[in-house]
């Protein structure tokens, strides 16, 4: 018990350590940035009838003339308290925006997440089990279509059809237009979010389903399940109990680590689809040099990342009694 | 067929069509480029007929040599961006394993970094600290794609470095650059160029991305993510040929690279196909 705790231990402070590195290379990045905030956006035409004392308000407002080493300092200090400044475009604390389309992002990515997951396993076990076969083929051919397409373009692919078509599901938006919020039903919300779901799910499952068919097919040619075979069971049953527990574990490392992925799928559905949600944020705050709110969603967006990959690394170990002992040695 | 051609034959003349076609893009799309900004207002809306395949936008420019043009910059971008990613990649991963200790620790910790936040963002990110444009795109996806291939590169000297031969290689009293070079570096060639290739896809595949969203390219230029991102306020009117045609021919440039890499792997390391 002691070195698994001593285990997480590690692991949580090196991802504080990462998250450092990542709020302060993001920052970094961001005041490296020769875009000027003033010009992108109020404008040259405005910009050119105000006053000086009105520039400098302004200036002083998107904070272009500070030292980036004090201001990140001053951004840290605040983050540790847990206040992440204010959003300059939407004149709102940047906790409680995040907060917002943090919600509406992580139904949509949840679902995608656990999806994909769940479909890539199965078409990967099926593509193993029948190697070389017909549906072996179909499904890698699926596999190959499917990561070679841009995200993007799938999402305006399906919207032509099922939304401009067939007009069967709405083109766009977290909810109905020009309905009171307080009149939006639940079947509403999930109505609009089935495209930007469907799409995320669609291209999270190539990497699992390969994934999952070459493990498959590394346990199919050992030497238990030549014995398995040989004491006459059945196929079905040999999939079942030596196949899936054995390609369980890997697959739920790699569904863990792809959240990165799906994060930045989201980014690119939601912004097709007008989805108000985290992707769609960072989108207008990157183009609108809103500093605060980009840091903020890039900080947030590691952070889930990295429990993600710790998950991954605890639940090998909960689940895989060698790996546990190999910590426990080393 | 069997017996007239091999398997080595058949990849290398499929790898030799994929590289020909790609080049034939290349080529059109480059040639094509004035023909591209062309407008013409009696010929707005046009769908897809005999004289313009791919048919027309709202100003009436030619969706075939837009998106050649597009694709043709797409493939030149996805070469840099490839190449410096994999001399990155290259070179970190070699250093860490061969250096070791601290310098292994801290580039180790980069890479952990690095695939941290998210790809699109990350990209975004880098591109804003350059001022979009060419330089944005070509740096954010330079700068983001050498971590995998960094790994592998890892891996496999550190794998080397404790192989039989290299070790014998050094009680002989090679030098040590003598054996980097002629026991280490022929290695870790056909791993290196196989990673490299199947580099392109993620490369072309972000550029677009990061261009739709409006990191990248800038909108006078024909870039596949430009043509994209404009064809959405046309798509609920109907005008499917905006966005159909444009993101399927960058989907079959995708698919080619692809190939193109499949095919190397088998003739560099026909074991590992086999298997």
């Amino acid at each position: 018990m002691k070195h698994r705790l001593l285990f997480t231990g590690k692991k949580l402070i090196r991802m504080l350590l990462l998250l450092l590195g990542v709020s302060l290379a993001a920052f970094l990045l961001m005041s490296a940035s020769p875009l000027d905030p003033l010009q992108t956006n109020v404008g040259q035409a405005a910009l050119g009838t105000m006053s000086q004392e009105q520039i400098d308000r302004l200036e002083d407002y998107w904070g272009v003339n500070d030292p980036p080493l004090q201001r990140y300092l001053g951004w840290l200090g605040d983050f540790v308290r847990g206040d992440m400044g204010t959003s300059l475009l939407y004149r709102q604390p940047v906790t409680q925006v995040i907060g917002q389309r943090l919600q509406n992002s992580l139904w949509l990515m949840a679902f995608a997440w656990l999806f994909s997951g769940l479909l890539g396993l199965a078409l990967g076990l099926l593509a193993g089990a029948n190697r070389g076969g017909l549906g072996d083929r179909i499904i890698r051919g699926y596999c190959l279509l499917v990561s070679s397409t841009p995200t993007f373009w799938l999402a305006l692919v399906l919207l032509m059809v099922f939304a401009v078509w067939l007009k069967v599901l709405p083109a766009g938006l977290a909810v109905p237009v020009g309905v009171d919020a307080a009149s939006v039903t639940l079947a509403d919300r999930v109505r609009h979010a089935i495209l930007p779901a469907l799409t995320l799910s669609i291209t999270g499952v190539p990497n699992i389903a390969l994934h999952t068919r070459e493990k498959l097919i590394d346990i199919l040619e050992s030497d238990y399940v030549l014995f398995a075979r040989a004491r006459g069971e059945r196929p079905a049953a040999i999939l079942l109990r030596h196949g899936l527990r054995n390609v369980a574990l890997p697959a739920i490392t790699l569904q863990f680590a792809a959240i990165s992925e799906i994060f930045g799928g989201s980014v690119l559905v939601e912004q097709v689809f007008s989805y108000p949600g985290l992707g769609q944020t960072a989108v207008n705050a990157g183009l609108g040099s809103d500093l605060p709110l980009l840091l903020g969603i890039t900080v947030v967006s590691a952070a889930i990342v990295f429990c993600g990959n710790l998950i991954a690394d605890l639940l090998y170990g909960v689940v895989d009694p060698r790996i546990r002992r190999g910590a426990a040695r080393a | 067929m069997k017996g007239i051609i091999n398997g080595r034959q058949r990849a290398l003349a499929l790898l030799l069509l994929a590289l020909v076609l790609l080049c034939a893009v290349t080529a059109a799309g480059a040639l094509l480029s004035d023909r591209a900004m062309v407008t013409d207002f009696s010929r707005k809306n046009l769908p897809p007929c005999l004289s313009s395949l791919f048919g027309t936008d709202w100003m009436g420019r030619d969706m075939l040599s837009r998106t050649l043009t597009g694709l043709s910059l797409s493939i030149r971008i996805g070469l840099l961006t490839a190449a410096v990613s994999a001399a990155i990649a290259l070179a970190l991963g070699a250093g860490s394993a061969l250096l070791g200790g601290w310098a292994d620790s801290i580039i180790s910790w980069v890479i952990d970094l690095v695939m941290g936040i998210p790809h699109i963002l990350l990209v975004m990110l880098i591109s804003l600290a350059f001022g979009k444009g060419f330089a944005g795109v070509t740096a954010g996806v330079a700068l983001s794609h050498w971590t995998s291939l960094a790994r592998v590169v890892r891996g496999e000297v550190l794998q080397l470095k404790g192989a039989p031969y290299v070790l014998a290689a050094g009680r002989l009293g090679q030098s040590r650059r003598a054996i980097l070079r002629r026991h280490i570096l022929p290695h870790l060639l056909p791993q290196f160029l196989v990673g490299l290739v199947l580099l392109f896809p993620h490369a072309i595949l972000h550029e677009a991305s990061v261009t739709f969203l409006g990191f990248g390219l800038s909108p006078e230029q024909p870039a596949i993510g430009v043509i994209l991102s404009e064809s959405m306020s046309y798509l609920t009117t109907g005008k499917w040929w905006l966005a159909v045609f444009p993101g399927a021919s960058l989907v079959g440039v995708v698919l080619l690279f692809a190939l193109l890499g499949d095919q190397l792997r088998r003739l560099l390391d026909p074991a590992s196909v086999h298997m």
